[in-house]
């Protein structure tokens, strides 16, 4: 029996790991089409995907994008989330689950309403706004990585540091900010990814100017299968592995921070 | 206070653009009459069915794939763990649209899976295994099984393994200490993973519209083609308020059942 | 450290009325205590007792719903806890883990603007103080329990405030640390001069570096007083029984004469005691001794006395407790030295015990 349970798992990891493995393979082949496995390697999609405007744009659009939504959900998701931990706020639960509404609303819905105003205020294409509706989704990554990270750092370091005379900035920069700093910097990656990754709001609000990564693979799904797209495929997907290597080395970090003096 | 940024985020680029859409589209021209029109339509009808039949399908596959990973991980610890976790992280914070993307290049009918079943000499007509039913619930399936393990896996985590030994201590087989302890013990897991894997799977629009056939519409696809082809804003909105009030009711069963400090310790 | 003692008169705390209320529970239920300067007073009661949220609203992290909290006749209810002023010990140290021992130190002066060779001084004798001047560049994570420990009585003393605030700070050292430990922070205490506020559950702790206890019970005080007065003379049964062991006899009070009371105990007994304030003949209360005050043999007839069947013995090292059944329904612990000469009875032995009437306080309810 439990033979057969790893066997399945085995399998299943597999299938999971499949996919994205065998893009990534495909993004070095050197044939004109996805043949598999390739008969050689060679560079020349992603040189073409780096060589092309269009998408050295769309990967411009897409970090900068990125970076603003980060740092915008990252800073108010911080201070929503000591809220929560700290203060005593009646219906928790109910506030938390309102503020990960984002997530749960069909993403279609929201983006369709954000491009409804957005075209009548004139912001369809605008990098800053997009960065903020990226961030409201981003938000709730963010709220659920801080409160598991704040709720570890230990209420009393916080009071030592108030009976020491230190004031409620000075307890913000160089107790609770120092403190959380790993799980701030996690939420931050989360909160990048969330948005580098994010399609249906961007293919609606990025109007032509501004498209980002995802919205130009979409766009070029609907003509062709073509490598290039494996080339960007494989992009994202290293971007996305490099976001949960650093996580895990921040996960040391982490439980020196918060796992200490108890 | 320190709440206020994030409720005035939420509510000035959430709320607001929710609002404001349903209250100018639904009441623009027309009136309110149109609007039982619009759910009584052939095509909405059609699109309502396949969704609830695909979600159905896909929470069902989601479920039955995911509960024997995540009841490995729940006893497991150490290099196995953390592999098996590596591999369901990993496409789990995988940008959608490249998951996708490698199922469609798997699938298609001169896809990976097609050629090497043909050169194996298996087949020799390629499968129709994309733009169909078939491409969407294996592609939403692999998308939306994290959702499920890890879920599972935090119900699977808390259950007490002494109430196991004592079930088996009791004279209960294998069989039977799964079937009436553990499973009945996992079954708020169950519920629980159930319901966000239908609730994220009714609002499903990327993986559909691209690994499905022209037969295959679902309410989240018309939504988007409504806008984007016919420019009927009207019917977006009444497709999207039943949708929205569809995944609120579900959520608030969600809301019940959860406990919040899971989530907060997620 | 060569640092002149706290001015004289600095560090006076008064508490009146403090309460505290959750939903309809009283976790605090107005208590008051009036705290000299340099006295080293204790909270002491069981878990759950509201001593440690009695004093987290002294330190101003939880805010009394009624009563006022004066310090030096200033009223500091409202005083938000960084302006307080108290050094605070925590009973999990609260070491900042992202800084090193003399940062750690340094965090109340640097808060304070303190000049940079100021606090080099000043973290330096706080250290010495402790003990721990080599391992000021050390992390946390490098010190024992009890280094930890010090290095938070270090960082609650370097600003010189005149109370310090301290809640069972050595519970989660082992028990012989414990002791050394306590040692130290009266020694630190009694140099300094300052007001100590200690919380503990622990009685021999209390015992043995407080100048008053204030026992809790349910949120509120039971008593207050030196351990010496506390334990001899304890108001009630509760602080009978939780400071140490206590052998309580019921029954009713048949005679009241000046100070002292006659007791017939349920099986008929008939005891004498001092007696604390009113009673009534006819009132009900229980007659309460020390087990070491009992010992063997007949007695004079001024001495309470009594018969009985020895039951249990005990061997506890330094002492032998034996346990005497008086009566039907009737009980007595008796708790003799192991000087190697007492008596070698035998459980179902007939045994006499008396003890002095000074020694015997009629508790009523």
């Amino acid at each position: 029996m439990q033979r057969i349970l790893a066997g399945y798992v085995t399998a299943m990891c597999l299938l999971l790991m499949a996919p994205i493995v065998i893009v990534v393979i495909l993004a070095f082949s050197g044939a004109g089409y996805l043949q598999f496995p390739p008969t050689a390697l060679s560079l020349r999609w992603f040189a073409r995907f780096l060589g092309d405007d269009q998408w050295r744009a769309a990967l411009w659009y897409s970090l900068v994008i990125g970076a603003i939504a980060c740092t915008i959900a990252t800073t108010i998701g911080f201070f929503a989330a000591y809220a929560l931990v700290r203060r005593p706020i009646a219906a928790k639960k109910l506030l938390l689950s309102l503020l990960l509404l984002p997530v749960i609303v069909p993403t279609v819905i929201t983006a369709i309403a954000m491009y409804f105003l957005s075209a009548r205020l004139g912001l369809v294409g605008n990098v800053l706004w997009i960065g903020c509706c990226h961030a409201v989704v981003a938000l709730p990554v963010v709220l659920l990585i801080l409160l598991a990270t704040l709720q570890g750092v230990d209420v009393n370091l916080e009071r030592a540091a108030l009976s020491l005379g230190s004031s409620r900035l000075r307890l913000f920069l160089r107790v609770v900010v120092p403190l959380a700093a790993p799980g701030i910097i996690s939420a931050a990656l989360f909160a990048f990814l969330a948005s580098f990754d994010e399609l249906i709001i961007s293919l609606f609000l990025t109007g032509i100017r501004a498209q980002t990564l995802p919205v130009r693979i979409w766009n070029s799904l609907h003509m062709q299968i073509e490598p290039t797209i494996a080339a960007v495929s494989a992009v994202l997907i290293g971007i996305t592995g490099l976001v949960l290597l650093l996580d895990a080395s921040l996960r040391r970090w982490r439980a020196a921070r918060t796992g200490a003096g108890t | 206070m320190l709440m206020l940024p994030a409720f005035a985020m939420l509510a000035f680029v959430f709320v607001l653009p929710l609002a404001w859409f349903f209250t100018q589209a639904l009441f623009a021209e027309g009136g309110i009459q149109q609007i039982a029109s619009v759910i009584a339509s052939r095509a909405v009808l059609q699109a309502i069915l396949a969704t609830n039949w695909i979600s159905l399908l896909v929470t069902a596959c989601v479920l039955l794939a995911g509960y024997p990973i995540a009841y490995y991980l729940a006893n497991r610890r150490g290099l196995r763990f953390t592999l098996v976790v590596f591999c369901i992280i990993v496409p789990y914070f995988t940008s959608i649209i490249v998951r996708t993307y490698s199922w469609m290049v798997l699938l298609g009918r001169a896809g990976v899976i097609n050629r090497l079943l043909q050169s194996a000499g298996l087949i020799e007509a390629p499968l129709p295994l994309l733009y169909n039913k078939l491409g969407i619930v294996i592609g939403m399936t692999y998308v939306l099984l994290p959702y499920m393990v890890l879920t599972l896996f935090a119900t699977m985590k808390s259950i007490d393994r002494n109430l196991l030994l004592a079930a088996s201590g009791l004279g209960a087989g294998g069989f039977a200490v799964f079937w009436r302890v553990y499973l009945p013990l996992s079954r708020h897991g169950i519920l629980s993973g159930a319901l966000i894997v239908f609730i994220l799977s009714i609002g499903f629009f990327i993986t559909p519209a691209l690994m499905g056939g022209p037969s295959d519409v679902m309410v989240a696809m018309l939504i988007e083609r409504s806008v984007e082809i016919t420019l009927d804003w009207k019917s977006a909105a009444v497709m999207s308020l039943f949708l929205l009030a569809v995944t609120l009711v579900l959520y608030a069963v969600y809301y019940r059942i959860t406990d919040l400090r899971r989530l907060m310790g997620a | 450290m060569n640092r002149a003692p706290l001015p004289a008169g600095r560090g006076a705390l008064e508490l009146s009325g403090l309460t505290k209320r959750y939903g309809n529970e009283r976790v605090v239920d107005s208590v008051s205590a009036a705290i000299r300067p340099g006295e080293f007073f204790s909270l002491l009661g069981p878990s759950g007792s509201g001593k440690t949220t009695t004093l987290m609203m002294i330190a101003g992290f939880i805010a009394p719903d009624e009563g006022r909290i004066t310090v030096d006749g200033a009223d500091f209810t409202a005083v938000p806890p960084q302006r307080r002023g108290f050094g605070m010990v925590f009973q999990n140290y609260a070491i900042f883990p992202h800084l090193d021992v003399f940062e750690n130190v340094a965090f109340p002066l640097r808060a304070r603007r303190v000049a940079q060779p100021e606090i080099r001084r000043r973290v330096g004798e706080a250290l010495e103080l402790v003990r721990l001047e080599r391992f000021a560049r050390r992390t946390v994570r490098q010190l024992s329990g009890g280094q930890q420990q010090r290095v938070a009585i270090a960082r609650a003393i370097v600003f010189q405030p005149a109370i310090v605030l301290m809640d069972e700070p050595l519970g989660a050292l082992d028990k012989n640390l414990r002791y050394d430990m306590q040692v130290e922070i009266k020694d630190i205490q009694q140099r300094l001069g300052m007001t100590v506020i200690y919380v503990t559950h622990d009685q021999e702790e209390a015992m043995n570096m407080s100048d008053r206890i204030a026992i809790m019970s349910s949120g509120r005080v039971e008593q207050v007083g030196p351990p010496d007065l506390i334990y001899e003379r304890p108001a009630n049964a509760f602080v009978g029984r939780f400071l140490g062991e206590a052998n309580l006899l019921e029954g009713s009070i048949e005679k009241v004469h000046e100070g002292e009371a006659e007791l017939r105990t349920r099986d008929g007994l008939l005891l004498r005691g001092r007696i604390d304030g009113t009673a009534q003949p006819g009132q009900q209360a229980a007659l309460f001794v020390r087990p070491e005050k009992l010992a063997g043999g007949a007695g004079d007839a001024a001495a309470n006395r009594a018969n009985g069947i020895l039951r249990r013995r005990s061997f506890l090292g330094s002492v032998i407790r034996t346990t005497i059944d008086i009566g039907p329904t009737t009980q007595l612990t008796m708790d003799s030295p192991n000087s190697g000469h007492g008596l070698h009875l035998q459980p179902g032995a007939e045994i006499a015990v008396h003890w002095p009437v000074a020694h015997s306080i009629l508790l009523t309810p």
